[in-house]
């Protein structure tokens, strides 16, 4: 059978990206750039910008010199990679064997596939419009080779569709880099006169080979296709999806159970032979009225594990309405991960923050209490006491700093300071005695005062001067006047919070 | 013939005396109380703990503290942090469930235990904890789990009881302005009061956390009355202010 191959070129593969988020971005000259020895240096210019003579590899300043509304972006690494994998993903539509040509292209074998669109023609429009509609300029080329749609795709500037057995004749007008040569190789070939293809197709090989080296006859060879080339195609990860259909409509908490466990089975088993573990998970059921519920779980920690899964996804099965019935349950996992190997203890050590019971418990209490209802605190480098500690972010970050314990704090804090009125002598001695909510306190002991400065960059207001303070009756307290003695000075007194 | 019917009735009184043990032990197993190990460990609270059977801090119990008042509670806060700070020895991690938080979590370093070892858990009501509490003292993960609740009754402290017996964790109950107090299946029930802290002579400021730790019912044991503060890092048996303490050095006139 002749084989078919078409090459897509993105010649604006990262800009198209930026624009597609960005519309704005299109009508204007923009750039990405990266650092290169301490330069900012292009990589890549859209269209506007490369017709008014900006072109890769130029150094950020020339280009704002020649052309000073260029907009210029960071250019994220992997970013091309990433999205030609979207893209070849998406484009298997058109054929099961899609390839990345990396930097900036996909490569697809086409045999026996055109005649599905009703002829290459349509194949290649279909294709080429379908990428456009994305947001993506693209060229595109069929020939018989690989090299030979590659080189039309990007210097042809006849038909895009090379006939079988035309190649030699389609790449004869085209300069030799469009052999996917070396940058070196190609120049040096133009710097001799063979600033066609056509002009040393002919020459015999071993004199190509002793004078540009091997690469030069391998790719002639290859593009008018006296060589074989392989590649290598994506490959679609297929999702992590199960299905059970019900033959009678399932009504019953017992019967949902039952289902969830046949689908986490298949899933968990799927995901241990890959040492990979689930970290949210989605019920889908179907109803017989044609209507769906769906309830979600979610894990600290990728876990395979059908117990576990098993008992968060009980604590959903009250939400679940079935109505008249569910006929098909669809469980999937769009968010899995690689889950850290389970090795058997040894023998049973304390029990910290890294085991994986305690991850369990936390799952289960997050599904049923929600995700803020567990937390755990870390030192933050505050003295101001609401903003000593902060919310770690996960169950088991280390602190980086250590809790500070020089400073006498009470173990109970109240959200909002409550007021008292006190008698106390000035400048800063410790209250003689207060009244809080009708009950007055005669003060036997007193420390302080501690003065603790607000952060003004934070936010504005008044210092606080603390006193541990202990009345008559041996309970202790966190007292604070707010600021200097004033006017209002009977308005000034709190009560913080209480000592053990 | 005399001191043959002596010898056999004091064999009757041994055998009867051994029997009566038996029997004490049985009624013990059925109660659900496991015979203290030989290895257990005491948790340093010095005179307090011989009120417990087998002079041992039951960790795998519920214990109910009881504070009427936020000045109670806080006090009752402290002595809890102290006794997690025991539990939490060998990089443990515990559960503090409640309502609303009002623990200061930088104070837990000051009786001892890292605060960022324990997670805590803020649920919506009452039910919440008890059900969250007891998923808690299910999990063998943890060492103790801390609930802060207002009322519970026999059968709810006896299923938190349950399960504390298969998992070994030690449940703490902070019950604050419980408005009924009634029996419970817990293992011993609290009351800590503060108490005036003591200085030595001329010293200014406010010493060490000092309470009145009352224990008020323990299954198979003592209940008392005790006086302890927190210093060094440790519970100590507080010692009233003496007046030996307070005496003035006397100079002796050296001729």
């Amino acid at each position: 059978m002749e084989r078919r191959f078409a090459s897509i070129w993105f010649p604006c593969l990262a800009t198209d990206r930026h624009a597609i988020r960005d519309p704005a971005l299109r009508t204007v000259p923009f750039a990405l750039a990266t650092p290169v020895h301490g330069r900012m240096v292009i990589t890549e210019a859209n269209a506007v910008a490369q017709a008014q003579g900006i072109s890769s590899g130029m150094v950020v300043a020339d280009a704002k010199a020649c052309l000073p509304g260029l907009e210029v972006a960071d250019d994220r690494p992997q970013l091309a990679a990433r999205l030609l994998k979207v893209l070849g993903l998406w484009c298997i539509r058109y054929t099961p064997i899609v390839a990345v040509d990396p930097p900036d292209g996909l490569l697809l074998d086409i045999s026996g596939c055109a005649h599905l669109w009703g002829g290459e023609t349509p194949y290649l429009e279909a294709c080429a419009t379908g990428l456009r509609k994305r947001g993506f300029q693209v060229r595109m080329a069929i020939a018989g080779t690989v090299g030979a749609a590659w080189a039309v795709a990007r210097f042809g500037r006849a038909t895009p569709i090379v006939p079988q057995g035309g190649e030699a004749e389609a790449l004869q007008p085209l300069p030799p880099a469009a052999l996917r040569l070396e940058p070196g190789v190609a120049d040096r070939l133009y710097r001799l006169g063979l600033r066609t293809v056509g002009s040393f197709m002919r020459m015999p090989p071993s004199a190509l080979r002793r004078r540009f080296g091997e690469p030069l006859p391998l790719r002639l060879r290859q593009a008018l296709g006296h060589d074989d080339e392989s590649l290598v195609p994506l490959r679609p990860t297929p999702p992590y999806e199960e299905r059970l259909p019900c033959l009678e409509p399932i009504r019953t908490a017992a019967g949902i159970e039952v289902a969830i466990g046949r689908l986490l089975e298949p899933l968990c088993k799927r995901l241990c032979g890959e040492g990979k573990g689930l970290r949210t998970a989605n019920l889908k059921c179907h109803r017989v009225d044609g209507r769906s519920v769906q309830v979600g779980i979610a894990t600290s920690r990728a876990t395979a594990s059908v117990p576990h899964l098993m008992k968060l996804f009980a604590l959903k099965v009250p939400h679940i309405e079935p109505a008249l019935g569910i006929e098909l349950f669809v469980l999937e996992a769009p968010k899995v991960e690689d889950a850290d190997p389970v090795q058997e203890a040894l023998w049973d050590g304390a029990p910290g923050l890294e085991g994986a019971e305690l991850a369990e418990l936390i799952d289960r209490l997050k599904g049923r209490a929600g995700t803020r209802a567990v937390y755990r605190f870390l030192p933050d480098e505050h003295h101001w006491p609401e903003r000593s500690y902060r919310e770690a972010v996960s169950i088991d970050e280390k602190p980086a700093a250590s809790w500070k314990g020089d400073r006498p704090r009470p173990t109970r804090l109240l959200a909002k300071p409550e007021p008292i009125e006190v008698s106390a002598p000035i400048p800063d001695y410790p209250p003689l005695h207060f009244r809080h909510r009708g009950e007055a306190h005669v003060i036997k002991k007193a420390d302080g005062p501690e003065r603790i400065e607000r952060e003004w960059w934070m936010d504005p207001g008044e210092h606080r001067d603390y006193y541990q303070v202990e009345d008559d009756r041996g309970r202790r307290y966190w007292l604070y006047r707010s600021g200097h003695y004033g006017d209002d000075s009977a308005r000034q007194w709190f009560l913080h919070g209480f000592f053990a | 013939m005399l001191s043959g019917s002596l010898q056999n009735r004091m064999g009757m009184m041994d055998s009867k005396h051994e029997v009566v043990n038996r029997l004490k032990q049985d009624l013990l197993r059925w109660q659900g109380v496991t015979a203290v190990e030989s290895h257990a460990e005491r948790i340093g609270l010095g005179p307090v703990e011989d009120a417990f059977p087998g002079g041992v801090f039951p960790v795998c119990g519920v214990h109910e503290f009881i504070g009427r008042c936020r000045e109670e509670s806080a006090a009752t806060s402290g002595f809890i942090s102290g006794l997690l700070s025991r539990l939490t020895r060998n990089g443990a991690a515990c559960l503090w469930i409640s309502t609303a938080r009002a623990l200061f979590p930088p104070a837990l370093a000051t009786f001892g235990t890292a605060p960022d070892r324990v997670v805590f858990v803020d649920v919506a009501r009452e039910r919440d904890v008890l059900w969250a509490t007891e998923e808690a003292l299910k999990c063998a993960g943890l060492v103790a789990v801390v609930a802060e609740l207002q009322e519970m009754d026999f059968a709810q402290s006896r299923r938190l009881q349950l399960a504390v017996e298969k998992s070994r964790v030690t449940g703490l109950v902070l019950r604050s302005n419980p408005r009924f107090v009634g029996s419970t299946a817990c293992a011993a029930r609290w009351h800590i009061r503060p108490l005036p802290s003591v200085l030595d002579d001329g010293l200014p400021g406010v010493g060490f956390p000092r309470w009145e730790v009352e224990l008020l019912k323990v299954r198979n044991g003592n209940p008392g009355s005790w006086q302890m503060e927190w210093a060094q890092g440790g519970f100590v048996p507080a010692m009233p202010a003496t007046r030996a303490a307070r005496k003035p050095l006397r100079l002796r006139k050296v001729s």
